[in-house]
């Protein structure tokens, strides 16, 4: 009665369907191409979107990181990387230079992505004019008359009440100058990487059944007034209390002795990079 | 013999029974009430909550004779509670002093005390698990020991300290609003109709009690876009609360003359909820809220769902179903949804005729004019 698990979990059929959604997606960029999302051995809305991406598209020899909230660690992270490896035998890797195909929920890693690298996003709410809009049926034929006028008037709206725009992460992006994207909920810091980025990415929801992507070298921009112009979230005088980095994407955290704020990479494998190379550098003064 | 409803049906009534008893039999397997105890403690949980009547052996009695439909147990539940004497009010319970299992915040990473795990099916892959079907006691006496063996090595701290809640790290930061303690008497909806608009505590009755599914498709509605919350969950905790009872004819209130009648598992979010709000200038602000939940035993989507439903209601608002209070609290009960829904099996003989009839009239009437 048992069964072995195929190859990457799916049947061929499965992955097929999948990748042909993706060719579509990646022919048009910013569109949402629905798709019959599986049923996942992991629950709906846990990142079963990308997932069901990253098993359509690993072969034996990938090398596969999959990080959560920066961390490749963090439990979700752990359960996913641990379900690929178990139903594929591929290998696993930290560092981001060393992957093939990176899965992430709600990060890109610090350190720029390469045109050998295949960049896989977890979207909850693929949907930029949800807010605005509940009913499918309106938002897919707002998309299709590029009516974009409801989320410029968010934007407006909040810098009528706040004096400022006040997007969280997942600030609507405008691809190819054409469909407007939820960029899946990355902070804003993160969104300016996916303009021209020379990985393709590809963002999967798989609760909405949509999966879309930024094909490399194509125009991602973050919607914006010319006057109220696209800010990213400030880390101003703040660094990274273990490798000392600045400009990166930092966590708040507090020191419980002092009952200070201290700053931590969110990214901790850039994190630990940062130091292994300082400490490179003192081992090499010692030995000089 | 036919079914007849309005009379002579008795017999076919009671041949019904019997075949009902008879689905429950024919395998001629046993169910021990024990091995429901032990196994399920999901589905006992469950309907422990819905039934609000907190006894994991009445609720696996319940379970056992529904022959495991959710709704058939806590109906039974349900009608039992009625046959049960209401003595005491317990002493209310601070949840601070939960003894607790698992705790998680979805908010910080570093929250004061850190994040506990403990027992939960959520990083768990849903492959079905072939090994089961020729489970051995044996295998699973042999799996105890080791794993009592594994847990020798932890080291064991030497005193219980409590649990601080998330919320009271932003509370000191001036993000959350600092209330009074409200230790007005809450209402009974058990024992009193529900009224609108509801109080808060009334309101939070009816959604503890409320049915799993019904809860958590109206709080996944709202989350979705037909509803304005969208919260993260500031911490989500499971564990076990002591519940105390004044002695009813010692009016002295000192808390050491309270009796403890003993523990009732819980699960408690605090769920984090960001609001407009005017100032004093009457610009509009952004702030944080709480929405509550908290149920029997350990359902964490219902807790969830119950705390998104909670802030829905604090803000009524005509748009959204999800924030009416009416059509989210007259709703979600499992009795009185199911009963209501089934009681369309009853024989509508004598309406349905009338309606017959007046349909057929308005059609001749409609023709007539036409012609």
């Amino acid at each position: 009665m048992k069964a072995n698990t195929h190859f990457a979990f799916f049947d061929e059929g499965s992955k097929k369907e999948i990748r042909r959604a993706t060719l579509k997606a990646v022919a048009i960029p910013g569109y949402q191409v629905p798709f019959a999302s599986r049923e996942m051995p992991i629950a709906r809305g846990w990142g079963t979107g990308g997932l069901q991406l990253t098993l359509s598209l690993i072969g034996q020899t990938d090398v596969l990181k999959v990080i959560d909230q920066g961390s490749d660690e963090s439990v979700n992270a752990v359960s996913i990387k641990k379900l690929v490896q178990d139903t594929t035998g591929v290998q696993l890797t930290e560092c981001t230079e060393e992957a093939d195909i990176i899965q992430s929920r709600h990060r890109i890693p610090e350190c720029s992505l390469t045109k050998e690298q295949i960049l896989v996003l977890q979207v909850p709410i693929p949907e930029p004019l949800r807010a605005i809009e509940e009913r499918e049926y309106m938002t897919k034929r707002m998309h299709a008359e590029d009516d974009y006028s409801g989320a410029w008037l968010m934007l407006f709206e909040q810098i009528m009440k706040f004096g400022k725009t006040a997007t969280t992460a997942d600030h609507p992006v405008s691809v190819h100058d054409r469909y407007v994207m939820a960029p899946s909920p990355i902070p804003r810091f993160d969104n300016p990487k996916m303009d021209h980025s020379e990985a393709l990415i590809l963002l999967g929801a798989g609760r909405e059944k949509k999966i879309y992507a930024v094909p490399p070298y194509t125009s991602v921009k973050s919607l914006a007034f010319e006057d109220y112009p696209f800010t990213v979230e400030s880390f101003e005088g703040a660094h990274c209390h273990l490798c000392g980095a600045e400009g990166v994407f930092l966590d708040e955290l507090i020191d419980h002795e002092k009952g200070a704020t201290i700053y931590q990479c969110n990214d901790s494998a850039y994190c630990i990079e940062q130091l292994n190379k300082q400490e490179k550098v003192e081992v090499e003064s010692t030995y000089a | 013999m036919g079914y007849v409803p309005v009379k002579g049906g008795t017999q076919a009534i009671d041949a019904s029974i019997k075949r009902v008893k008879f689905e429950r039999l024919k395998g001629q397997a046993i169910l021990e009430i024990e091995t429901i105890l032990s196994t399920m403690r999901a589905l006992v949980d469950q309907v422990m909550s819905e039934s609000s009547l907190y006894s994991p052996q009445l609720a696996a009695l319940a379970i056992k004779q529904a022959e495991g439909s959710m709704e058939e147990a806590v109906f039974l539940m349900r009608a039992h509670r009625s046959t049960l004497p209401r003595l005491y009010y317990s002493e209310s319970v601070e949840t601070d002093a939960m003894f607790v299992e698992r705790r998680i915040s979805a908010s910080f990473k570093d929250i004061p005390g850190g994040q506990l795990l403990g027992a939960t099916y959520d990083y768990t892959h849903r492959l079905l698990d072939f090994n089961l079907i020729n489970e051995k006691k044996a295998d699973n006496t042999h799996w105890l020991q080791s794993y009592a063996e594994e847990l020798q090595e932890v080291k064991v701290e030497e005193t219980v300290e409590r649990y601080p809640k998330v919320v009271e790290y932003l509370r000191k930061e001036g993000l959350f609003e600092q209330y009074e303690m409200d230790n007005t008497e809450p209402e009974d909806i058990t024992k009193q109709n529900l009224e609108f608009p509801a109080s808060r505590s009334a309101r939070l009755q009816v959604l503890t009690r409320g049915q799993t599914g019904a809860l958590t498709s109206l709080a996944y509605a709202s989350l979705r876009g037909y509803g304005e919350v969208h919260p993260t969950v500031g911490e989500v905790r499971v564990g076990s609360l002591p519940i105390y009872v004044k002695h009813p004819n010692e009016e002295d209130g000192s808390e050491d003359e309270e009796f403890y009648i003993g523990d009732i598992q819980v699960t408690e979010v605090e769920s984090f909820v960001p609001v407009h709000v005017k100032n004093e200038n009457n610009e509009e602000e952004l702030e944080f809220e709480i929405g509550y939940g908290i149920c029997y035993g350990q359902n964490e989507t219902k807790t969830i769902a119950m705390s998104i439903l909670d802030q829905c209601l604090e803000h009524l608002n005509d748009e959204f179903p999800t924030h009416d209070e009416e059509f989210v609290l007259l709703h979600i009960d499992s009795v009185e949804s199911s009963g209501f829904i089934s009681h369309l099996k009853l024989p509508h003989y004598v309406t349905f005729q009338s309606k017959l009839d007046s349909i057929r009239q308005v059609k001749k009437g409609v023709q007539v004019n036409e012609s």
